[in-house]
């Protein structure tokens, strides 16, 4: 008899598996939503940073008019020269000046003082958009009378209120509004540098502006229609470039606003995917059970003639299904989570931000979903095209090789290029996308090791002579199909983030303080003149402050390196210079000897120039020298005031930065800038926030001109700046943690079934319900307290190598936040593990036998 | 009348912890078309490793299976899938039937599997014929243990093999379930034609069959064919 080989070329009939998946899916579905639920989380997150970050690009498109206020702006750190200040108002027809530098006010009533960026206005600006205040005439009235608006924090933090007198320099303002919004200003801005407006006719009246003084001149232009404004900005750069001027123009606003927030819209979206990813791994490890659970299922299957693909593409449907139903809640979500992140970011945007629906971000989250989970999946799917008829007869686990399939490797090695492509897709930047991936990787496989460590110290120190109760809770996670791993990692890089975070704000804090305990300096006065030099001093010895420091300070251009001047090296990109260097203004001292918190690493210190045609030897900061890369020898021309003075690099200095007190990047021997426009620094330490307030009062009085920035400001700045930050990052690690507990609901559902046999068998050997509830809470509690100890001890790791290397201080960590996150992370983890095991543990067991089948 | 199943030199071991164990040897014998033949022997003898390599679930160690004239030797897993599709019903001990299914469906799987259209009237009709038709919609869980083992029953025959193997058809069942399991088995056995190879520790049910293949330590003790006359005598012992 022929054999008929026609059987063997059946095709493999895709409706049918459709209609199979579908159908074997029917008694799961609860239990394939779990899985899933595990990526919505993070899905929700990419897809919410997603659309924010696409609006925010239409936003600043639309909005970049009113960033900048005009159609251009230029801008100088000195007085331009006549012949170019003829060109600056030779331009346009409607413009506008500015000049703003930093000073004290004086509130009247309540005598407070500040530090702020005072800015004198003349003309129209902003053109787009507009100087919002309360009240809203405001933004016109103080423009010709002698009216103030002052910054929204400012008048909060001084309790200040509209028709209040302040005083600037030697004048009196009455605050016309409160500024609540200016172009292009930020709530950050307003904490670092609040703003006071007045007109600019009374700004000689204040006595401010003298010669030396730091001042930044803007002037602002409105074109008329048909004037092309990016043509213009092309024909005077040069000359402005050469000159030392900065242009803005809306175009290149739009750019430079838009790659900032690209940057920080980049930054959430990598941590968005780390969440993505640990959620991947609790998908993964969760089908690895159903797998298990399907065995018998597929054996059969096979029995009946199904083919081993068949047999694979059935699951395959299901994953797919259920990752594309997931990704769709995700994405649903995160569309509405989009609403929240203005809030959160809002302190950093400068502009308003539409919330549009973006079907882009959708679509880029659902797509990424589905082809995330379903790499995962595969992991443990391959192994479903080795499963055997034979399991039918007898299932033998070792039949069913869930874990040496070469394929496994294949996946592997895929999931590996997904998420490097994927990083590069971020990053546009090769070797960045392959650290954040080797990152990534180590990351996940330090915070497994931790955990598998603490798990083996756990199980080493837990002595027979605890109760059986608690012997039994710990065992509880090892029982088989235990997912405790992936959520000790989930649940412990949140906790690491959250953990991370506060450390390093206490690093920062104290790093703040402690530079300034001791007799180290805490308050600097500057722009004293140098007619008030010998005067403020006398002041500050009558309130018996000490002199710790006084430093003259000479304002000066960088014209040349080694006879090439700023537009020479910028054009020339072998040039490894920063182009920084001729862009800034430096601050420069003189002095013929060093000061303690500097040291010569190279090169010879030399303190004094005798005649008029010695080599003027200076000394720069190692990390200027880097910028510059610079040699002993070389030469720099520097321009101060109008003079060139040739220099030669003498020395390399290493300076510590992190004090309350005057560092120079260059600094000059005596005998050469004596004479130059100059003003001076006295450093000083206050004992307390009382003295120091009097003694500001006191000093603003007599010496208007001369500005004060003390520790408290500082580090009331900083603390403001650490929290907005810290919100970002609490938001995100929300998200991590918030997987986490996601991934353990899922894992508790998925051994009930383990559970309640168990139960019942202990209840059958005599114990009551108390004791298992006990067993449970405290198989949780190891949970949580294992989780977030990994986290813990990892985020002080980094937080002391972040100590050490980056911020050079000492990591004296306070154990307190930590303990709180601790101990809320391990409730957390508890409260939701029981609440899911509530059903197996309040019932008889019979009553779950039937139902739960 | 053709040969359905040939056995030659049929040999099995398994490798476990480094040592060879030989479950079966050097068996042969062939089973003719239409035919209903029993195998028995004492636990472990090799009885179910037998039905399996028989049915293709398994590969031999040494010898030859031929089903339906294919050397199911020289074929890949996936076509001995097919080869079941095509000839082989199998029933066994512990049912297995797909949880997730209803009992219309599993009886169904087979002949879907085939990509045969209209199906549904003759898996009901197969439902009906086991006594089940009112329970197509419930599922595996809902169906007590002998119903299972009767949709199981309807599910081997769906597909209309040529050969049915039964591994312990009743063993699981109480006295009057398992009369109406071998009832059917016989009943359809006899309408469609099917040859029939049962496992079985019921001598009885053996004794319905008329040939027994015995198996002792992996070797065939002895293989005679059953008499009527005998066959009434032991049932009325
Ligand atoms: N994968 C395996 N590895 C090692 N030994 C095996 C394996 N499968 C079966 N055996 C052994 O082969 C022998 C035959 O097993 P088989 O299941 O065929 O017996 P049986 O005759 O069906 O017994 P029973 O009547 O109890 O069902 C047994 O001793 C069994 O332990
Ligand atoms: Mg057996």
């Amino acid at each position: 008899m022929d054999i008929d080989r026609t059987i063997f070329k059946t095709p493999l009939n895709l409706p049918w598996l459709l209609k199979m998946a579908w159908r074997d899916s029917r008694r799961n579905r609860s239990r394939l939503f779990l899985f899933v639920s595990s990526i919505i989380l993070g899905i929700a997150a990419l897809v919410a940073i997603y659309s924010f970050g696409y609006n925010l690009r239409d936003d600043i498109d639309n909005q970049a008019k009113t960033l900048l206020g005009a159609d251009l702006v230029i801008s100088s750190n000195q007085v331009p020269a006549p012949a170019l200040q003829k060109m600056i108002d030779s331009l346009g027809t409607t413009r506008s000046q500015e000049r703003s530098f930093a000073s004290m006010i004086y509130f009247i009533k309540n005598q407070g003082t500040r530090l702020v960026q005072v800015k004198a206005l003349a003309g129209a600006y902003p053109y787009y958009g507009a100087l919002e205040t309360t009240p809203t005439s405001a933004n016109q009235n103080f423009r010709n009378s002698r009216k103030a608006l002052v910054d929204k924090t400012l008048m909060l933090q001084f309790n200040a209120h509209v028709g209040d007198s302040i005083r600037i320099g030697n004048l009196s303002f009455a605050i016309a509004g409160i500024l609540n919004k200016a172009p292009g200003q930020t709530g950050l801005t307003s904490t670092v540098a609040p703003a006071v407006y007045i007109p600019l006719q009374y700004l000689e009246q204040t006595g401010l502006v003298q010669k030396g003084s730091r001042v930044n001149y803007r002037y602002y232009y409105k074109f008329d229609e048909g004037v092309d404004a990016e043509k213009l900005s092309k024909a005077i750069e040069p000359r402005l470039d050469k000159e030392g001027l900065n242009q803005d123009t809306i175009a290149s606003t739009k750019e430079n606003t838009g790659r900032s927030f690209a940057d920080l819209t980049r930054f959430l979206t990598l941590v968005a995917f780390i969440a993505l990813l640990l959620g991947c791994i609790g998908v993964a490890s969760a089908i690895h059970i159903y797998m298990r659970e399907k065995v018998a299922s597929i054996a059969v299957l096979r029995c009946l003639g199904i083919k081993a693909k068949q047999a694979f593409l059935i699951y395959l449907i299901q994953i797919v299904g259920i990752g594309l139903l997931g990704s769709l809640i995700g994405a649903a979500l995160g569309t509405l989570v989009q609403r929240a992140l203005p809030a959160v970011l809002g302190d950093f945007l400068p502009i308003e931000i539409t919330m549009a629906t973006s079907w882009a971000a959708i679509g880029q989250g659902v797509a990424l979903g589905v082809i995330i989970s379903l790499l995962f999946a595969l992991l443990p799917l391959v192994s479903v095209r080795n499963i055997s008829p034979l399991n039918t007869l007898r299932l033998s686990l070792e039949e069913v090789n869930f874990r040496r399939d070469p394929l496994q490797w294949l996946v592997y090695g895929l999931i590996i290029l997904f998420v490097l492509s994927f990083s590069l897709l971020q990053m546009e930047n090769w070797r960045q996308a392959v650290y954040f991936t080797g990152g990534v990787l180590l990351g996940f496989a330090v915070l497994t090791a931790v955990a598998y460590g603490l798990m083996w110290l756990m199980r080493r120190s837990i002595p027979n002579s605890w109760g059986y109760l608690w012997r039994q809770g710990f065992a509880n996670l090892y029982r088989p199909n235990n997912q405790t791993l992936i959520l000790l990692v989930s649940i412990g890089l949140g906790t690491a983030f959250i953990s991370t975070l506060y450390f390093v704000q206490g690093i920062l804090i104290d790093r703040v303080s402690l530079s300034a305990s001791g007799n180290q300096p805490n308050m600097v006065l500057f722009d004293i003149q140098t007619n008030q030099r010998d005067q403020v001093a006398k002041m500050a010895q009558q309130n018996n402050l000490p002199l710790l420091q006084q430093v003259p300070i000479v304002t000066m251009r960088l014209e040349e390196i080694n006879g090439r001047t700023g537009v020479e090296i910028k054009a020339d990109s072998t040039a490894e210079i920063r182009p920084w260097v001729f862009n800034r203004e430096y601050r420069v001292t003189y002095r013929d000897t060093l000061v303690d918190s500097e040291k010569i690493i190279e090169g010879k210190w030399r303190g004094t120039v005798n005649s008029p045609n010695d080599t003027i030897y200076i000394s720069v900061a190692e990390n200027y020298a880097d910028n510059l890369n610079a040699k002993i020898g070389d030469r720099l021309l520097f321009n101060v005031q109008g003079a060139l003075i040739p220099t030669v690099i003498g020395s390399f200095r290493k300076v510590d930065w992190n004090r309350v007190q005057t560092n120079f990047l260059v600094v000059f021997p005596k005998g050469v800038l004596e004479e130059a426009p100059q003003f001076h620094v006295l450093v000083t330490r206050v004992p307390s926030n009382q003295v120091s307030a009097r003694f500001q009062q006191a000093l603003v009085r007599t010496f208007p001109n001369v500005s004060v920035i003390d520790l408290a400001l500082i580090l009331a700045t900083l603390d403001e700046i650490l929290g907005k930050i810290a919100f970002v990052i609490k938001f995100m690690a929300a998200f991590c943690i918030s997987t986490g507990l996601v991934v353990l609901i899922a894992s508790v559902l998925i051994s009930k079934y383990q559970r309640i046999q168990e139960s019942v068998l202990l209840r059958t050997l005599g114990a009551n319900r108390r004791q298992i509830l006990t067993i449970t809470a405290l198989e949780y509690f190891f949970l949580g307290a294992l989780a977030a100890a990994t986290g813990i001890l990892l985020s002080v790791a980094a937080s002391w190598a972040l100590a050490r290397f980056s911020f050079e201080a000492p990591f004296n960590p306070s154990l307190g936040p930590p303990l709180a996150v601790f101990a809320i992370v391990s409730l957390l983890t508890v409260a939701i593990g029981l609440l899911n095991s509530r059903s197996v543990l309040i019932k008889s067991p019979l009553e779950i036998l039937r139902t739960e089948v | 009348m053709a040969t359905i199943l040939d056995i030659r030199n049929l040999g099995k071991t398994y490798r476990s912890g480094g040592k060879e164990l030989a479950v079966l040897t050097d068996i042969n014998f062939s089973i003719e078309e239409g035919a209903a033949v029993s195998i028995v022997g004492p636990s472990g003898s090799g009885k179910t490793t037998l039905l399996g390599l028989c049915a293709g679930l398994d590969r031999a160690s040494s010898g030859s299976v031929e089903l339906n004239n294919i050397r199911l030797d020289d074929l890949s897993e996936d076509q001995r899938a097919q080869v079941r599709n095509r000839y082989v019903g199998f029933i066994f001990q512990n049912f297995q039937l797909l949880p997730t299914l209803t009992a219309l469906e599993n009886v169904m799987v087979p002949l879907e599997l085939r990509g045969e259209k209209n199906i549904k009237n003759q898996a009901l009709d197969l439902l009906d014929k086991v006594g089940l038709a009112h329970r197509h919609h419930h599922y595996p869980a809902q169906l007590s243990g002998g119903e299972q083992q009767r949709v199981s029953l309807a599910r081997a025959f769906s597909n209309r093999p040529k050969i049915l193997f039964a591994d312990e058809p009743t063993g699981n069942l109480d006295a009057e379930t398992s009369d109406k399991v071998e009832k059917l088995l016989f009943d359809l056995n006899q309408d469609a034609g099917t040859t029939l190879v049962l496992v079985t520790h019921n001598l009885d049910l053996a004794a319905k069959t008329q040939r027994i293949i015995r198996i002792k330590g992996g070797h065939i003790a002895s293989d005679e064919l059953v008499n009527s006359d005998q066959l009434a005598g032991n049932s009325y012992q």
